[in-house]
């Protein structure tokens, strides 16, 4: 292994360019690690975002060598082979704010027009809903829940790239774990608002979100079970 | 708007269905050669195969039109009423051309 590493990183915001930096590599260093000693030691006004630094807060997303990643949970062993250079930028699909840093206001107005939240209805039941861990409906939102809102799948989607309205695998994972969700109130105002032109329909199956999910989620059966529930509804 | 999702992938259902009869029609059929005449003296004044073929034209018309608008949708900035009318146009379009020739094979 070289002891240098050469590192493409993105500077700008929708204009910009590559600035190339060299920085020594180290046993286990992420690319988190890397954006962070670059900021520190070689320039301070790179913008990028973190918090919990062990895969739990979903904020360090970015593109790593082309490919949406969590850059906590990457190791630069893995990405970089000998001889190759590191690029990062920042996640596709949003606004670039600076650098690595992009706005996430858009991606998450889009799990609010998709009614990605719970609703309990005028009267809320008295007494807890009993919902066995062996239900159909549970397994079907247990399998989507654990989303922590990162953004990969949405850099990922092609289809956002081409409908930029596109509520995208996030969103729409989310309201599939909804309407899965058997204490929910609200799922004719929840079909109506992913049966758009901008929802369920709208996904190519491609699979990008499900390929690169850090959580192992898969949006993309989540999304065939809206496109389902809406052909059901529509056919009635 | 699910309308037209709905409508295409029902339509996609029976083009499933038609497109593997049709094309399995065609390789059995010219198997030891077939002329146009002899053709034509099967299909004329078959019901089945007027109505198979109606059938087969009615899901294309409606089917391609919505893919082609949102293949359009996608790849290129028009979108709105021009395009619908443009699509709408090109539905009847093939509608008429699908059933000139059903018709023209039948009678």
């Amino acid at each position: 292994m070289s002891d240098l590493l050469g590192v493409d990183v993105w500077r700008g915001a929708e204009q910009g360019a590559f600035q190339a930096f060299t920085i020594p590599r180290r046993t286990h260093q992420t690319v988190l690690d890397v954006v962070t000693e670059i900021q520190r030691e070689h320039d301070s006004t790179l913008s990028y975002r973190f918090a919990c630094r062990v895969g739990m807060c979903g904020s360090c997303a970015m593109v790593v060598n082309g490919r949406p990643r969590w850059t906590c949970r990457t190791r630069v062993v893995d990405v970089v082979k000998p001889g190759n250079r590191l690029r990062l930028e920042p996640l596709r699909n949003f606004t670039v704010v600076k650098d690595l840093a992009v706005e996430m206001t858009e991606f998450f107005a889009k799990w609010k027009k998709a009614r990605g939240f719970f609703e309990p209805g005028a009267a809320p039941e008295r007494d807890f809903a009993v919902v066995t861990p062996e239900t159909k409906e549970r397994k079907l939102a247990d399998a989507g829940i654990e989303c922590i809102g990162c953004g990969v799948c949405y850099s990922a989607c092609d289809v956002v790239a081409w409908e930029p309205d596109y509520l995208g695998p996030a969103a729409l994972n989310r309201a599939w774990t909804l309407v899965n969700d058997v204490r929910d109130r609200g799922q004719a105002d929840r079909l109506n608002a992913v049966s758009g032109s901008d929802g369920c329909q709208a996904c190519h199956t491609h699979m990008s979100c499900t390929r690169f999910c850090p959580k192992g989620i898969e949006p993309t059966y989540a999304i065939a079970g809206l496109k389902r529930a809406m052909f059901g509804r529509g056919a009635r | 708007m699910p309308i037209l999702f709905i409508a295409q992938r029902t339509t996609a259902f029976v083009l499933a269905f038609a497109v593997a009869v049709h094309l399995a029609t065609i390789l059995y059929a010219v198997r030891g050669g077939l002329t146009a005449a002899d053709m034509l003296a099967r299909t004329h004044g078959n019901l089945v195969f007027a109505l198979f073929y109606g059938v087969f034209v009615v899901a294309v018309a409606i089917h391609a039109p919505i893919g082609l608008r949102n293949v359009l949708r996608e790849w290129t900035p028009w979108r709105g009423r021009s395009l619908d009318v443009a699509l709408a146009l090109f539905a009847a379009i093939l509608l008429a051309l699908g059933l000139r020739a059903v018709i023209a094979v039948y009678s």
